[in-house]
């Protein structure tokens, strides 16, 4: 495992410390080869995920923290996991974003966002006791993709 | 984000520039679009082309500014939407509840 992608980040509860994440999370990204475009959208899931644990999960109270964690596990697959400090949260009870008379609200799309951009997403208990949601997704496109392709070809020759 | 109000003719357009994002910029469009209302535009547009992250809060503040304007009797229309704000709209099937249009002069032309 590429240990120098990994990385653990505890923040404060308030929105602003979003984009301090943001900063960690885009130079890991880059620097493991992945794409903008795929960044972008690792960005907007880890996005959602931190402002739902920063809302609903600690309530805005800035002396409960949200910890991420990053890492690059089996098969160069990049794992975002984001732990609250929360009561615990049932995403079933979310109502369907996309039904038509949910359409209009102006909350309750974060997990369609997670959902859509990203390979795979789970909640459950987090080691603290919070809510934990696992993001992730596989470096396609990426230069791990190319070191790969590269083996192969000479592999061939 | 940055946000600049400008008038043609009888349209406020409202020149939208950085992140639409939870706890700042979701707020200051919420502010802007209620700014305009409270000062009787009818006819706004919201120029995207320099939007450059919406996020699920952004999206919500939309939606409520289209809904607002709606409810008003006035009208609000996007424009100039670059490729991942409507890959956005288009997964939260809101594409076809805004009324889009590719720049200003299309989109001015569409009160008349």
């Amino acid at each position: 495992m590429p240990e120098e992608y990994r990385f653990h980040l505890a923040i404060g509860s308030r929105f602003e410390n979003i984009e301090l994440v943001q900063v960690v999370l885009r130079d890991s990204l880059e620097r493991l080869g992945m794409e903008e475009d795929a960044r972008h959208w690792i960005d907007l899931a880890v996005r959602e995920a931190l402002a739902n644990a920063i809302k609903h999960g600690n309530e805005q109270n800035p002396s409960k923290q949200v910890h991420v964690d990053l890492a690059v596990e089996e098969q160069e697959v990049v794992v975002i996991r984001i732990e609250d400090e929360g009561v615990g949260f049932d995403p079933s009870q979310v109502p369907d974003p996309l039904a038509p008379e949910n359409k209009l609200k102006k909350n309750g799309r974060g997990i369609l966002f997670m959902k859509q951009y990203m390979d795979e997403i789970q909640y459950g208990a987090g080691p603290g006791g919070g809510t934990m949601v696992t993001l992730r997704k596989r470096l396609t496109g990426s230069k791990a993709d190319s070191r790969q392709d590269d083996s192969e070809e000479e592999g061939t020759e | 984000m940055n946000i600049n109000v400008r008038q043609r003719g009888d349209v406020t357009i409202l020149d939208l520039k950085g992140k639409i994002t939870i706890g700042s910029g979701d707020v200051a469009l919420r502010n802007a679009v209620q700014e305009v209302m409270n000062s009787g535009a009818n006819k706004v547009l919201i120029n995207m082309h320099d939007v450059s992250t919406i996020d699920s809060s952004g999206i919500g503040e939309l939606v409520s500014a289209y809904t607002t304007a709606t409810n008003r009797g006035a009208k609000l229309r996007l424009y100039n939407l670059p490729a991942k704000v409507t890959d956005i709209l288009t997964i939260t099937q809101l594409i076809t509840v805004f009324d889009v249009y590719d720049n200003e002069d299309e989109a001015i032309r569409s009160f008349q």
